[in-house]
């Protein structure tokens, strides 16, 4: 053994047997460290802030001061900051690699797009502030209202929807207000079987009836069905175009004819704007509404969940019936349309979607984006996105069923299916497969028209290396999977957990902490 | 004092043709395409029809440009702005600017939590899980209920996906709004239920003292849903809500309430304390900040026994095969993805960073410290209101109040907040901003005092409140 003379070895005794890793007595190891709750290391005495001392006054609470303990526990700030970093070292992102769930866009986050945001002149702004003061905001909704105008070939666009699937709710809602308008009473929404959740959601929470139009073998909307469908009851047609299979809807055009004879609109889920962006103008394909996803196409960070942000592109005939608040430029200012103004030249207006603005945090990061990107730019990026899913599709086709492969080209995002696995295999097993592998899961069972979907949208940011990388994990896995390796079945091994008991979480659901019974406390 | 030039931007197209973000290089596309088996990129987009596909960039619009040509771009925009923290500010109605420590932002910037997604995959998504059973927990806590959920989009939504999940759980279809719930929460409503067919009673407030609980309850027949009440309301007036509790169970409604001020509830009863069925609220005011109106962060909470008519995501204690505790997504046959057109709501994404904000902050405060803001903000608004109402020509119309009153001037507010605004004052939110329809109550002006407010501030707001109103 290489030992200085205090004793120290300098080089590593050649390890043989990896089998019996040892057990801490923590728990942790080495750089992955098992953190407790709040609940279970803070206290309600302890707090990581200092304040000046509240001035004595006569409380004016209205007799309705707290006394109970409200129960919340306080760190120290370096407790904190560990509490929190320690836990996100149990998190996958982008960050750390490839992310390639199917319809969520997850591409790189700028960190220009962050810093932009938290400049005080956006970041510290009350949404009620004077618009005097504001000129600059609303200049940036503008302009992010401009290029999304121009980007989609589409007449205006509603900026405050919150999400996508809010961007949903004010694009029917647009819809129901000119039908309205006109006096025509419209009950159904045809949604393909294979839409977002979200879609049939919506629809039925604004008070509409949800059909479904069955999909053509090759993975695409049964145009036939739906103009046998259309009539004078269906109030517009709930497209996602490319749609979740990964496919363009080359009919989406003679569809759109198809609804606008019969009187109805066309709602295009924008989800998978990514795939298009710069090549094919939604506009051109007749489409009346449509949201964008600015956390999927424009790379706002998706935060574990949100916030999201989805504005609408509408139609010359959906236009009147945008929702307020809008920002309009009146000569060199730009001027916030709300319910105190809008009665003179916005009274179709359907109304207010949110207290405030929308998103704004988000539409300076969109803003920031897109300008870095510009026009050649964004075509850049729906080119290689779609290069990316289809070198991943003709990468892998040969080792994983690709029920549509001989559709012609996919988009964004490559879908396979479980065809073929070994008898009790199944899509999970690849995924939880691909966690050891060190990549994030494809988004796994949709869509539903596929059986044991896997779809990989790899987005336009990842390097041939990356992919290589994804593709030698995956296909090693699809030869497991089809050999029918039983360790597969125990994966992930290598993450902070191994596979949870969802059922147990649903059949005795714990949605907070409490206090351990002494019983407990005592085991 | 703000330059309202606007900057025009021009793309700066370097001459190689590299954009920063894309990774590819031409040697690279080519040997994918050869894979592939297509002669170019064009031939992938075979399936768009000729006539819609696009031969070159969109025209009239800029090339890509340089990181610094794009902050450069940005910053003359955001200095076309007055922000919080260059002027005296007394804004609040909904948003509330309070000291946000440094660590929260340095915090939810580490890529882990700003870069990952929803958390489907919970083997790697443990420290977004953990997170938001903490504030699931918190949320419950200081609301006062048994169960809170993952985050809405904001204040409003949550409202308006209250008065349905009262619809839901009561069968009934109206819902009595209070006159003091912020007027752009009953325009959310309003315009959701034209939709959805809900009956909505509300009436603009009055310039008084107390509350309109009586009149609420004396609204609430069988018919009724629920009412919906905010706490402290509109004008900052703080009303026991146990009485209308009461009155709507008596007769099988529900007591929804709103907090649009959070901070309130390390100092007043908690609305789940005073009988409320479903607690919802605006959580910007811890952690998120102002970004003029979005994101914010909706919170809902409710009793247990409702909970599986709760909309949005809900995560859950569980243990993984090894008999680890861990935290997954649950009860998720609640949500569209599984129930499609049946489900409770259509939310999908939500405002997971904002929840995680608000819980690191709540964190850094803890009980001891929420409580110690909590009294600060009243006691400088005490001091202010008192400074306030001696200035000729206004009058207080709060008896309780947290952080917030209301002033009635001898004139127009909406005025007054222009002209204090020209001076360089963010004064308050105008009553005739907030209700254009409501003209008799025009003289109202909303002022927020949170410990961001100097004794300094104070003063100059109410030297330029005595000049505008003389």
């Amino acid at each position: 053994m290489t030992m200085l003379k205090e004793g120290r070895p300098t080089a590593p005794q050649a390890v043989t047997e990896t089998a019996s890793i040892p057990a801490t007595a923590t728990g942790n190891r080495a750089l992955m460290l098992e953190e407790a709750l709040i609940f279970e290391i803070g206290s309600t005495d302890t707090t990581g802030v200092d304040l000046a001392d509240a001035p004595k006054v006569e409380s004016r609470l209205g007799n309705l001061a707290r006394a109970d303990s409200i129960g919340l526990p306080g760190l120290s700030e370096q407790e904190t900051v560990r509490h929190y970093t320690r836990l996100s070292r149990q998190n996958y992102a982008i960050d750390l690699g490839l992310f390639p769930l199917g319809s969520c866009t997850m591409k790189h986050n700028p960190r220009l797009n962050e810093k932009v945001a938290r400049m005080p002149g956006f970041a510290d702004l009350h949404p009620l502030s004077p618009q005097s003061t504001v000129q600059g905001a609303l200049a940036v909704i503008h302009e992010l209202a401009e290029w999304l105008v121009k980007l989609t070939g589409m007449h205006s666009v509603a900026m405050s929807p919150k999400a996508g699937a809010h961007g949903e709710l004010c694009g029917l809602l647009a819809i129901r207000a000119a039908l309205e308008a006109r006096g025509d009473a419209r009950s159904v929404i045809l949604v393909p079987e294979s839409a977002h959740g979200t879609n049939p959601a919506t629809a039925a929470f604004c008070g509409y009836k949800v059909e479904d139009i069955p999909a053509t073998p090759d993975g695409r909307v049964d145009r036939a069905a739906l103009k046998a469908r259309l009539g004078p009851d269906v109030a517009a047609v709930m497209i996602t175009n490319p749609n979740t299979c990964g496919l363009f809807e080359r009919d989406m055009k003679t569809i759109s004819e198809a609804v606008h004879a019969a009187g109805a609109f066309v709602y295009c889920d924008g989800a998978n704007f990514n795939a298009i962006v710069g090549r094919v103008r939604p506009g051109d394909l007749g489409v009346d509404a449509m949201h964008i996803n600015l956390h999927k196409t424009f790379s706002t960070p998706h935060g574990g969940g949100g916030p999201g942000s989805g504005p609408v592109v509408l139609s010359q005939a959906l236009t009147p019936f945008a929702p307020l608040p809008f920002v309009e430029r009146q000569g060199d200012k730009f001027v916030l349309i709300e319910e105190e103004t809008a009665d003179e030249h916005h009274a179709a207006s359907f109304g207010r979607m949110v207290a405030f603005h929308g998103q704004m945090g988000m539409f300076t990061r969109a803003l920031t984006y897109i300008l870095s990107h510009g026009a050649d730019g964004l075509r850049q990026v729906a080119s290689d996105a779609v290069l990316n899913a289809n070198y991943i599709l003709r990468s892998l086709d040969d080792v994983l069923d690709a029920p549509f492969g001989s559709s012609g080209p996919c988009m964004h995002e490559a879908l396979f299916s479980d065809k073929g696995l070994a008898e009790g295999f199944t899509t999970l097993d690849i995924a939880k497969g691909l966690i050891d592998e060190g990549f994030h899961p494809m988004t796994m069972y949709f869509p539903l028209v596929v059986h044991g979907a896997m779809l990989v949208e790899p987005t336009e940011t990842e390097s041939k290396a990356a992919l290589d990388q994804f593709i030698l994990a995956l296909r090693s896995l699809a030869g497991r999977a089809k050999a029918g390796d039983e360790a597969l079945k125990g994966a992930p091994y290598f993450a902070p957990r191994r596979r949870l008991d969802e059922t147990l979480a649903a059949r005795k659901p714990v949605l907070t902490w409490t206090e351990p019974t002494q019983a407990e406390a005592a085991e | 004092m703000i330059n309202n030039v606007i900057p025009a931007f021009a793309g700066v197209t370097k001459r190689d043709n590299i954009m920063r973000y894309l990774p590819l290089t031409d040697s690279d596309r080519q040997e994918m395409l050869s894979v592939i088996g297509a002669a170019s990129v064009d031939d992938l987009f075979v399936d768009v029809p000729a006539e819609a596909r696009l031969s070159d960039k969109i025209a009239g619009l800029p090339d890509h440009a340089s990181e610094l040509a794009v902050e450069r771009h940005m910053a003359a925009l955001a200095r076309q702005n007055l922000s919080a923290g260059e002027a005296p500010f007394f804004l609040g109605a909904g948003a509330y600017k309070h000291h946000v420590p440094a660590s929260v932002d340095h915090l939810i910037q580490r890529g882990e939590f700003l870069t990952a997604y929803t958390p489907y995959q919970p083997e790697i998504a443990q420290g977004t899980l953990q997170v938001l059973f903490e504030f699931q927990t918190q949320v419950a806590r200081l609301l006062g209920c048994d169960v809170a959920n993952a985050s809405m989009y904001d204040g409003s939504t949550a409202c308006w996906e209250a008065i349905g999940m009262a619809r839901r759980i009561t069968k009934r279809g109206k819902a009595i709004l209070s006159s003091g719930l912020h007027p752009h929460y009953v325009s959310v409503a309003n315009t959701m239920a034209r939709f959805t067919g809900d009956a909505l009673v509300h009436e603009a407030p009055t310039l008084d003292a107390a509350t309109d609980i009586d009149a609420l309850i004396a609204g609430i027949d069988k018919d009724t849903s629920c009412v919906v009440v905010q706490y402290p309301d509109i004008l900052g007036r703080i009303a026991d809500l146990t009485p209308l509790a009461e009155a709507a169970h008596a007769a099988g409604a529900l007591l929804v309430a709103v907090v649009t001020e959070p901070v309130a509830l390390g100092a007043i009863k908690a609305p789940g304390h005073m009988g409320a069925d479903i607690v919802v609220g605006e959580g910007q005011s811890i952690g998120v900040g102002l970004q003029f109106g979005g994101p914010y962060l909706g919170l809902f909470a409710c009793k247990q026994k409702y909970v599986r008519q709760m909309p949005g995501r809900l995560c859950g204690e569980t243990v993984d095969a090894a008999g680890k505790r861990g935290f997954v997504l649950t009860l998720s046959t609640r949500e569209q993805h599984i129930r499609r057109e049946k489900a409770t709501s259509n939310i999908c994404t939500n405002s997971g960073l904002c929840a995680l904000a608000f819980s690191i902050h709540m964190t850094l405060l803890g009980e001891r410290g929420l409580r110690e803001l909590a009294a600060l903000n009243h006691g400088l608004a005490v001091q202010a209101a008192d400074r306030l109402a001696r200035v000729p020509g206004v009058k207080l119309l709060n008896e309780s109040f947290f952080n917030e009153f209301t002033l009635i001037l001898s004139k127009d507010a909406r005025e007054v907040v222009r002209n204090l605004a020209d001076k360089g004052v963010l004064g308050g939110v105008s009553l005739g901003r907030l209700f254009p329809d409501a003209p008799q109550i025009g003289n109202g002006l909303v002022v927020a005092v949170t410990e961001t407010v100097t004794a300094e501030d104070v003063e100059v707001l109410a030297k330029a409140l005595e000049e505008e109103l003389a």
